[in-house]
């Protein structure tokens, strides 16, 4: 299967940073979903072959992190943070907005492609709770109205 | 990991545990030290040899408070000069106690109905160590059970994710089907193919668990371990002679085997057995077994009584005998050697025919002539796990030899040797090879040329990915090599043979394996079961007809009577079965045969697994063979032979030396084999031994074999206590005719399947149907 040249770049480059092939699947895995949007049959079979793995190998590796998904999601994916400290602050009741606004629970997609929600873990932004992450970008010290805003951003794009 | 090795050659620490000193190789693991001392360090995930994983944290101790601030796992902590252990603290105590609560907190304790109950470490570490209450009082997460394949079946609840499947699967084994999908509480071991596991389908994983996770589709849910007899014997499929300890358990037709494994790593095997032997027992239950006696009345084969098919047969050989008929006799490289040295002599000296054969797999007798005078340099199964440098050329071990495989296999892994894979394909064992020289198909033989010096040889073995030029500095490796073992495959024969001998010759501690396919091959090859070669491989007086030689006689109506032991001459020696309709045919088989279809008396034998005698494996290491139990109706070969000879009026004690040496004839006055009794009473009474009081009695014999038979004087002790012994080449045959011409048919067997037995067990039939549907399957997408 066919990456971009942007992708081959990094993973040739990445081969020469570790001492055995298959320490670079785990970055791979992550570039290689960036791009194609999940990891696809096509992705493990792929890095199987490249890295000299077992399809089985690959799946193990990647069914470890929650990051990995082997199903395609929606454009923007949408990560409420529930963990302590945004909970505290309202965690909770962004995640149940989110999900009746956008009529899909946790792990879910709109019929459209455009959203898909996530309950997350602890992001690292304790400070600014409650805190989400789109994609890869944070948006902090949310209430209902900032979240609606935000989301209406992300629909306009 | 893997090559953590035995400690040769390191310094000694000096350790305390529990106040105790204790002196084992720095670098040692600690768990393994403590061990050896006599100290119990309870354990789950690790497994010796396999790699370390630190998963279960039950082998925890403390280790040099307070310097260390945690308790450490023995299972991963190399000793060290000075280290102070505490094992049995109340510390330690309460730390395995917790790691059994949490064990048992989602586990089913369905131990009633669970295969691995009454033989689980899980029970027993809870017995042992464990707490007698739990805390857990949520509902437990069930998942069902699933088949992954015809021979897997997993269960996730009992699963304590030891790893250990896992590990054996990708380490021993090489196939790496196992895997762990997710992590944390969630974590499942994985088949590779999804929903099932496409995989060698040996088992290793089943018997590794420590629980009963991973069951196998032969034995689950069929009995309990106590409810079986243990009886330690050899497999009877391929010529590599793994021990197999049967679970067998009465039945209404007398036994059946309910299990296989080799859980004691007794033996040349350790805990490995391929699918064959830890399932494919399975024919010996069948239900079309023979039981009664058949006699052809009238054109058709009718049941009788054991009396009046044994008189048959008996009047009928010495009717033929008196008329100066033919006789052809053929016998079975599965039959053990009391069988075979029993066959051979009632041929030559009842029968008085020559015309005596069996499926040939490999050229022992080119093997034994080339090693004449040098005995050292046959190399045992257990050298395949321990020399230093290994040569495969030709075959594929592992599927025709899948414990060679396997020591090879973990040879390269832990202990480093080196292997050379020469073959036309590439085969599996070309992952662990250190070179691989691939050669144009059929070229075996020129390779053992050119190893022994021939250089024009090159040119024919020469190929795109192994030129000339490396084909010299690979024989140079070769030739340099220390302890070299080479194994060869049935391609090489006759010159071939010499020449890899006379190269094995000229390498400094070099050994060599001839491979044959079925279990008793080099041991009825031993025993003479040839028309021109008798036990040891002496020559014959007069030679014999073949079996190719047998098949013409019959077709142009000239056999007058065929005696078939454990053999289907019709169904793959190449006997058209009309060509036998004027030749009176015996039969001694477990199954009514395409032969024994057409015989003229059939008489049920025992399999090897409910018959008592020696194997010798196919690298010449001697085994007890031991009975397991008796299926009603049948009697083992070597008894029917007997019973055979006893109606033709002969004198048994003249075939089987058995009594006290009374008649004091010593065999002047009446033939070669008379005064039998009395000159293995002689012996018996010079090794301390009884006399035998039974003509059934296969040991009498064996006190033949080793007083008679070259290279068979082996420790007896040993032997008896269930070890392997050495068989040698030594005094045998020196110069045999070089162009004697050997026609081989080998098995060419897949791990799936068995030479002539394969067809009757069902686990072989239906792993070899899974596979082909999944092919068609995928030629379909
Ligand atoms: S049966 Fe053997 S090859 Fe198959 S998964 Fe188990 S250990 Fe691996
Ligand atoms: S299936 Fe058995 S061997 Fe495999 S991880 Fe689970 S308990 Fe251990
Ligand atoms: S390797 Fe050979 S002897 Fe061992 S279990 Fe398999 S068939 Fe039997
Ligand atoms: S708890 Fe939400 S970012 Fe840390
Ligand atoms: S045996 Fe040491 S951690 Fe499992």
């Amino acid at each position: 299967m066919r990456f971009s040249d942007a992708f081959e770049a990094r993973f040739t480059e990445m081969l020469t940073h570790y001492p055995t092939k298959r320490s670079v699947l785990v970055p791979t895995l992550l570039f290689a979903q960036d791009e194609v949007g999940y990891v696809s049959e096509d992705v493990i079979a792929e890095l199987a072959t490249r890295l000299e793995l077992t399809t089985l190998d690959v799946r193990n590796v990647m069914s470890y992190y929650s990051m990995l998904v082997t199903k395609p999601r929606g454009k923007y994916n949408v990560q409420v943070c529930t963990n302590i400290a945004c909970t505290l602050k309202g965690g909770d009741e962004l995640l149940s907005h989110c999900a009746k606004r956008l009529g899909i629970g946790h792990k879910g997609t709109t019929a459209d492609g455009q959203f898909s929600l996530e309950e997350v873990e602890c992001i690292g932004a304790c400070s600014w709770a409650p805190a989400i992450q789109v994609n890869y970008d944070f948006h902090e010290n949310l209430d209902v109205p900032k979240m609606d805003a935000v989301l209406d951003g992300y629909a306009k794009k | 990991m893997g090559t953590r090795g035995f400690g040769f050659g390191m310094a000694d620490a000096n350790i305390t545990v529990d106040g105790k000193k204790i002196t084992a190789p720095a670098g040692s693991l600690l768990i393994d030290a403590c061990k050896n001392a006599g100290i119990e360090i309870p354990s789950f995930c690790y497994y010796p040899n396999l790699s370390l994983q630190g998963a279960c944290r039950m082998c925890v101790v403390r280790v040099d408070a307070p310097k260390m601030p945690k308790l450490q796992t023995a299972c991963t902590t190399t000793i060290s000069d000075g280290m102070v252990v505490t094992t049995d603290s109340e510390e330690v105590k309460q730390s395995r106690k917790a790691v059994v609560e949490i064990l048992l907190g989602n586990h089913p304790l369905d131990c009633p109905v669970c295969d691995a109950g009454g033989q689980c470490e899980l029970q027993d570490m809870t017995f042992t160590y464990g707490a007698s209450e739990s805390r857990y009082v949520e509902p437990k997460n069930h998942k069902q059970e699933q088949q992954w394949s015809p021979v897997v079946f997993f269960d996730s609840p009992r699963c304590i994710l030891c790893y250990r499947c896992v590990r054996v699967c990708n380490e021993a084994m090489d196939v790496a089907a196992l895997g762990v999908e997710n992590r944390g509480v969630s974590s499942l071991i994985v088949p590779n193919g999804g929903d099932h596991l496409d995989c060698e389908e040996c088992g290793m994983c089943i018997d590794i668990c420590p629980v009963g996770a991973l069951t196998s589709g032969s034995y689950r849910y069929k009995t309990r371990p106590w409810e079986m007899n243990h009886v330690s014997t050899i497999c009877t499929h391929c010529g590599d002679g793994c021990k197999t300890t049967l679970g067998v358990r009465s039945s209404e037709a007398g036994m059946e085997i309910l299990r296989g494994d080799n859980r004691d790593k007794s033996g040349i095997n350790d805990d490995f057995l391929c699918i064959k032997g830890r399932y494919a027992f399975d024919f010996a239950n069948r239900e079309d077994r023979l039981r009664q006696p058949l006699v052809r009345k009238n054109g058709v084969l009718t049941a009788v009584t054991w009396e009046e098919a044994v008189t048959a047969v008996g009047d009928k050989f010495a009717e033929v005998k008196q008329s100066g008929g033919v006789f052809g006799v053929i016998g079975s490289p599965r039959s053990t050697n009391e069988e075979a040295y029993l066959l051979q002599k009632f041929a030559r000296s009842t029968l008085g025919t020559n015309n005596i054969d069996h499926q040939r797999t490999a050229d022992f007798p080119a093997f034994v002539s080339a090693l004449a005078g040098k005995p050292e340099m046959a190399g045992s199964m257990r050298d395949a796990y321990m020399v230093p440098a290994i040569l495969l050329l030709g075959g594929d071990a592992t599927d025709e030899h899948p414990l060679l495989a396997y020591q090879v296999r973990n040879n390269v892994r832990l202990h480093s040797a080196k292997l050379y894979v020469v073959n036309s394909q590439e085969i599996k064992l070309k992952r662990q090879a250190a070179e691989f020289a691939q050669i144009p198909a059929g070229t075996e033989s020129g390779v053992a040329a050119f190893l022994a010096g021939d250089d024009s040889a090159v040119a024919a073995i020469a190929t795109a990915i192994t030129s000339a030029d490396a084909w010299r500095a690979l024989r140079e490796t070769l030739r340099s090599a220390q302890n070299l073992l080479i194994a060869f495959s049935s391609d090489l024969q006759g010159d071939g043979i010499a020449n890899i001998a006379k190269f094995a010759g000229s390498v400094s501690g070099a050994k060599v394996i001839c491979l044959a396919d079925y279990a008793n091959s080099r041991g009825v090859a031993d025993m003479g079961l040839y028309p021109d070669l008798l036990p040891g491989y002496a020559s014959a007086a007069k030679a014999g007809l073949d079996l190719a030689g047998m098949s013409a006689a019959a077709q142009q109506g000239k056999l007058g009577a065929l005696l078939v032991v454990g053999a289907n001459p019709v169904y793959d020696l190449g006997f058209a079965a009309d060509s036998l309709n004027n030749t009176f045919v015996v039969v001694q088989d477990m199954f009514l045969t395409e032969t024994a279809a057409i015989a003229d008396v059939v008489l049920p034998s025992a399999s090897a697994y409910e018959t008592s005698g020696t194997f010798t494996n196919t690298s010449g290491d001697l085994q007890l063979v031991k009975k397991a139990g008796d299926l009603h109706g049948t009697k083992p070969d070597f008894e029917i032979i007997v019973r055979i000879a006893s109606a033709m009026g002969v004198d048994v004690s003249t075939l089987v030396p058995l009594g006290a040496g009374t008649t004091a004839d010593m065999g002047q006055s009446r033939g070669a084999q008379s005064g039998e009794a009395d000159r293995s009473a002689v012996y018996l009474q010079k090794q301390g031994l009884e006399a035998r009081v039974s003509p059934f009695d296969a040991a009498a014999l064996f006190d033949e074999i080793q007083r008679l038979v070259p290279g068979y004087d082996v420790s007896r002790m040993n032997l008896m206590a269930g070890n392997d012994v050495r068989t040698t080449t030594a005094g045998k045959a020196a110069a045999l005719p070089a162009s004697r011409g050997e026609s081989l048919r080998p098995a060419h067997d897949t791990l799936f399947s068995s030479g002539s037995l394969g067809r009757y067990s069902r686990v072989l039939n239906s792993v070899a149907e899974n596979r082909d549907s999944k092919l068609v399957e995928v030629a379909a997408d």
